[in-house]
C-alpha cells in the first residue's frame, strides 16, 4: 500500500490516487461498486492513517485533532472587502498631522456643576440646561439668543450629515460602502445632471417605456405579437381629439373654445404685467357667463328624464304576503 | 437627493453584516431546484441532496421555466435567487427528450455564475434501496471523507471541474478542530471514463486494530449514481483570478497586550487574577513561641484542623508561666 502515493488534502479529508485506471471497465455493476469500495477503503485508511498521528486533545465527546488549512484552492464566493477609502477629515487631520484625542466617559458640567456623559440623556452642555443667555454688545434687540443657538445647531447637524453623505458617496464609488448601509434617491434628477446612484427602473416606468416602443412601429403596434405576460398598452386609440366639423344643437361652439384657451395662455405668457386685475375680471365673468349658457342650453335640449323626479307607483303591488 | 438607508435594529444589521464580504467567509449555501420538466430520479436526488445538505442548503418547489443556466439570458433568476436566499452553489434539475435526468451544478462569485458543469444520472440508487444497519447512519452535518479515484481526475478537463464542484459542494463548513469521534461517511468517486464518474456515498465504520488508527471499513448507505459529463463552462480568467486571492495570514491574527515603545522597546502586559488576601489561612508557625511550643502548637494545630474540632483559647495563665520562664 505504502508504494502507491495518494495526495492527501488533510483539511479537506480529501485523498485522490491519480495513478489508478481501470484496464478493463468490470462488467457487471457489483464488481464495479466492489472494486470502488476497495479501492475507496485504502483511500480513506490512507487518510485516516495520517489522521490520527496528528496530536489529538481530550474532550468529553471524544478526542479533538488539529487540522491544517486546506491544500485545494477553491473559489470564494464572494469578492474581498475592499479598504474605505479616507472621510474628508481623515485627509485633513493627515495633512494637519492632528492625531485622534481621547476623551474620558464622563465630563463636568460647568452649568449644573456635575459630572455627565458626554452624549445623550442627561448630557454635558445640553442646551436646555441653560438658564440666562447674557447679553452681548453685538447682539441685536429683538432677537431670541436661546432660538438663535438652537438654529446654528440645527445648522451644524444639517452640515454634518451632508459630510457624511458625501463621504458614503465616495466610498460607494470605491465599491466599499459598509454592508448595513444602503444609498437611496429620493428624487428624480434634474434632466442634464449627472446621477450619482445608478438609478433603478420600476416596474411602471419600463412598462410604459415598452409600451411607448412597441407603438413606434409603421402600424402603432397593433399587429405585433405580444409575449406572454405583457399587458395591453394603456392608452389605446387615439391621442389626439379633433373637434367635429358639424356641430350639434346641443354644443356649444367648441371650436371657439379651443381658441379662446390658446389665446388666454399666449396672452397670459407674453404679458409682463403681473396681474391686470380687470382683464382678470373680464375674463372670469366671460367664463362664468358661457359656462351658465351651455348649462341652460343642455338642460333645454335634454329630452332623457334625468333630471325629473322618480314616479312612485301608487298602485298596491298584487303580491300579498 | 440621496437618503442613507440604515437597519432599524440590530438584529437586521447582524443579518446584512452576516451577507457581506468577509475576509473569512461563511461556508457555502447550495440552492436546489428544478425546470419545468423533471423526472422521478431527478426528483429523487434533488431530495436526497437536500437532505444531506440539511442546514446549509435551501430547496425550492415551484417549476422554474425561464431558467437555462447554459443559455445567456437564462441565468438573471438564477442570479435573483442566490442573491436573496445568499446562496453560492446551486443544483438545478431537469428532464428532457435530448437530456434526460439532467443535472446542472454550478457556483457563483457575487452573486454571478462562476462555473457549470451539466451531468447526467444513470443507475441511481436511493438511500432506500441499500440495506444497512441502521446505527451507522451518518448524522447531518459531520464532515465527510473525500476519496477521488482514477487518472481522469487530473487529466481530463472537465472531470477536474466536476472533482472541485463535487469538493465544494458536499465538504460542509471548513473547521479547525475535528472531533475524531464523529467520522462518519465517505463520499467514493471513480473515473469509469474520460465521461463518467462513478459517485457513491457510505458510511465508514472503525474496527479496532492493534495500533492507534482504526480498521476503516466502508458500508455503502446513500445515493449512488453514474454522472455522465455533458456540458460544462470554465470560470473567466479575471474572474478566476479574483476568486482565488488569498491574503497572507498576519493580517487575520491580531496580537493582544503586546506594544512597543521607542525609549523601552516591547512592553507586554500581564493581568493577574484577585489575590483575595483576606480569605488565606494563616500559617501554623508562630515565631513568637519557644521552639519547643511552638512546634507542640504546630502538631497540635495541625491535629484540630485534621480532626475539625473547634480551637482551644489560649488563657492568660498559661502565657504568664511562659514569660516566666
Amino acid at each position: 500500500m505504502e508504494s502507491e502515493k495518494f495526495q492527501v488534502d488533510l483539511g479537506n479529508l480529501m485523498a485522490f490516487d491519480p495513478a489508478h485506471h481501470f484496464e478493463s471497465i468490470p462488467s457487471s455493476r457489483e464488481e464495479l461498486t466492489k472494486a470502488c469500495l476497495e479501492k475507496g477503503t485504502e483511500l480513506v485508511q490512507a487518510i485516516a492513517n495520517v489522521l490520527f498521528a496528528l496530536p489529538s486533545t481530550e474532550d468529553r465527546d471524544g478526542p479533538i485533532v488539529r487540522l491544517p488549512q486546506p491544500t485545494t484552492k477553491l473559489p470564494r464566493e464572494k469578492h474581498f472587502p475592499k479598504p474605505k477609502p479616507p472621510t474628508k477629515w481623515e485627509l485633513f487631520a493627515k495633512t494637519k498631522g492632528i492625531k485622534p484625542r481621547k476623551k474620558g466617559k464622563r465630563a463636568f458640567d460647568e452649568q449644573t456643576g456635575a459630572w455627565k456623559r458626554l452624549h445623550g440623556y442627561d448630557r454635558v452642555n445640553d442646551d436646555k440646561d441653560i438658564p440666562i443667555i447674557e447679553a452681548k454688545l453685538t447682539d441685536e434687540p429683538g432677537e431670541d439668543p436661546f432660538s438663535k443657538r438652537k438654529a446654528e445647531k440645527k445648522k451644524r447637524v444639517e452640515k454634518q450629515e451632508k459630510n457624511r453623505l458625501g463621504n458614503l458617496k465616495q466610498a460607494a464609488k470605491a465599491g466599499a460602502l459598509p454592508s448595513h448601509i444602503q444609498l437611496a434617491a429620493t428624487a428624480l434628477p434634474i434632466t442634464g445632471t449627472r446621477t450619482d446612484v445608478p438609478r433603478k427602473s420600476s416596474k411602471e416606468e419600463l412598462e410604459n417605456v415598452a409600451g411607448m416602443a412597441a407603438t413606434a412601429t409603421a402600424s402603432g403596434g397593433k399587429f405585433d405579437r405580444k409575449l406572454s405576460g405583457e399587458k395591453p398598452l394603456k392608452h389605446a386609440g387615439k391621442h389626439r381629439k379633433f373637434l367635429p366639423v358639424v356641430e350639434g344643437k346641443g354644443m356649444s361652439s367648441q371650436e371657439q373654445k379651443q381658441t379662446a384657451k390658446i389665446l388666454e395662455q399666449l396672452m397670459s405668457r407674453s404679458s409682463n404685467d403681473i396681474l391686470d386685475v380687470k382683464k382678470a375680471v373680464t375674463i372670469f365673468n366671460v367664463k362664468k357667463e358661457k359656462k351658465r349658457k351651455m348649462e341652460k342650453d343642455r338642460e333645454r335640449s335634454s329630452t332623457a328624464s334625468k333630471l325629473k323626479p322618480k314616479k312612485q307607483s301608487l298602485k298596491k303591488s298584487s303580491k300579498k304576503h | 437627493m440621496l437618503k442613507i438607508k440604515t437597519p432599524k435594529t440590530q438584529r437586521a444589521k447582524r443579518a446584512l453584516d452576516n451577507r457581506a464580504p468577509k475576509i473569512v467567509e461563511n461556508a457555502k449555501k447550495t440552492l436546489i431546484l428544478h425546470g419545468t420538466k423533471t423526472s422521478g430520479v431527478v426528483n429523487a436526488v434533488l431530495m436526497q441532496i437536500y437532505h444531506m445538505k440539511r442546514d446549509n442548503a435551501v430547496k425550492y418547489t415551484k417549476k422554474n421555466e425561464n431558467i437555462r443556466p447554459f443559455e445567456s439570458g437564462g441565468e438573471t433568476s438564477l442570479e435573483f435567487f442566490s442573491l436573496k436566499t445568499d446562496c453560492s452553489l446551486f443544483v438545478f434539475g431537469s428532464h428532457s427528450k435530448k437530456r434526460p435526468n439532467n443535472l446542472v451544478l454550478g457556483r457563483m462569485f457575487d452573486h454571478h455564475i462562476y462555473d457549470l458543469v451539466e451531468v447526467g444520472v444513470d443507475n441511481f440508487k436511493s438511500t432506500e434501496t441499500f440495506g444497512y444497519d441502521k446505527k451507522l447512519t451518518p448524522r447531518i452535518g459531520s464532515k465527510p471523507f473525500f476519496a477521488f479515484i482514477g487518472e481522469g481526475f487530473e487529466s481530463v478537463e472537465e472531470l477536474k471541474q466536476l472533482k472541485e464542484v463535487l469538493l465544494d459542494l458536499f465538504r460542509g463548513e471548513v473547521v479547525e478542530n475535528l472531533n475524531l469521534a464523529g467520522i462518519d461517511h465517505v463520499f467514493v468517486c471513480t473515473a469509469v471514463s474520460p465521461t463518467t464518474v462513478f459517485f457513491t456515498h457510505c458510511a465508514l465504520r472503525l474496527k479496532k486494530s492493534g495500533t492507534l488508527v482504526p480498521r476503516m471499513e466502508l458500508v455503502e448507505v446513500g445515493p449512488s449514481m453514474d454522472l455522465v459529463i455533458r456540458r460544462h463552462r470554465l470560470p473567466n480568467d479575471s474572474v478566476k483570478k479574483e476568486a482565488t486571492k488569498t491574503t497572507s495570514d498576519q493580517l487575520k491574527k491580531k496580537i493582544k497586550n503586546v506594544s512597543s515603545d521607542i525609549v523601552q522597546g516591547k512592553i507586554g502586559r500581564i493581568y493577574i487574577p484577585d489575590q483575595k488576601a483576606g480569605s488565606i489561612p494563616l500559617s501554623n508557625d508562630i515565631k513568637g513561641l519557644k521552639r519547643e511550643r511552638r512546634e507542640a502548637k504546630k502538631s497540635k494545630r495541625a491535629q484540630e484542623t485534621g480532626e475539625n474540632e473547634a480551637k482551644k483559647q489560649k488563657t492568660c495563665s498559661d502565657d504568664h508561666k511562659l514569660i516566666g520562664n
